[in-house]
């Protein structure tokens, strides 16, 4: 008795004309679309983190060193998460921080938080506590008095995300 | 009023640097966030904080911060001043719906 012709696939049914997505795919399209829908007007951009930094930076090229953002690389809780930003400097008169600011990369809005600072603060350094909405990027920089501008970069991986619980 | 909690070292030393740490109750609202009725809250942060130090030479902005909805509720900062002997320091906040609080520290340096 010759065998009996094979589909390609057999968990396949065999009406399914070769390259149309299974249902399994389908699924996971729309989920995919849905969430796309729900965050995309409220989620800033990669475009939107580097046109922040450039206008913070007011023109200085954006140097990597200096600054040091110090975040736990593992939150548990989006909602309030500690950060501390200190940048290397002697803050004298002649050679101080005048600002640091910090930013996100898919929170709703790119700006976390600035500062400015003079030559009374003795030492450049910064704490507060900040909400993050996923898993994301983080950059905080400083400008100097001379325009300087330097930055620090890091990736934050968060479990549970800020403004999802409602009161 | 919200309440507040301001934090100095309890001795300082002239010329010493310190860490100013401050917390005010406030819910900082982001005004992206749904309310049980499905309607999205209204915004309602604290925008920006300021600290003056006075002493005789007069009064001088020694820190300033803007802040942002990604700031937690109840909004926590710490700074740093050198303290160059004794004065005031006066605290701002201000934020959205007209909301403004002042409160003052007395600094005292020891010798």
């Amino acid at each position: 008795m010759p065998p009996v012709a094979m589909t390609p696939s057999p968990f396949r049914p065999p009406h399914f004309a070769p390259g149309a997505p299974t249902r399994r795919q389908a699924l996971a399209a729309g989920v995919g679309l849905g969430a796309t829908l729900l965050v995309r007007p409220t989620a800033a951009t990669q475009a939107e983190l580097t046109q922040a930094m450039n206008a913070f930076a007011a023109g200085a090229k954006v140097q990597v060193g200096r600054v040091l953002l110090d975040v736990a690389r593992l939150v548990d809780n989006g909602n309030s998460v500690p950060a501390t930003v200190s940048v290397e400097s002697p803050m004298s008169p002649g050679d101080h921080v005048t600002a640091i600011a910090i930013f996100n990369e898919r929170n709703p809005q790119t700006e976390v938080a600035s500062f400015e600072l003079s030559p009374r603060s003795g030492v450049a350094k910064v704490s507060t506590r900040i909400r993050l909405v996923t898993t994301q990027q983080l950059v905080a920089m400083a400008r100097m008095n001379d325009g300087s501008c330097w930055s620090h970069t890091i990736e934050v991986f968060v479990t549970l995300a800020a403004c999802i619980e409602t009161d | 009023m919200a309440r507040t909690l301001i934090n100095l070292p309890k001795s300082i030393r002239r010329g010493e640097t310190i860490e100013i740490q401050t917390l005010i109750a406030h819910p900082m609202e982001t005004g992206y966030r749904p309310g049980s009725d499905g309607v999205v809250l209204a915004r309602d942060l604290i925008r920006h904080f300021k600290c003056f130090f006075a002493d005789e030479s007069g009064q001088h902005l020694v820190f300033s911060a803007q802040l942002f909805s990604a700031i937690s509720a109840n909004p926590y900062l710490a700074f740093q001043l050198r303290a160059t002997g004794n004065g005031t320091l006066t605290l701002v906040w201000e934020g959205d719906q007209g909301f403004r609080q002042t409160e003052t520290v007395a600094l005292k340096v020891l010798g």
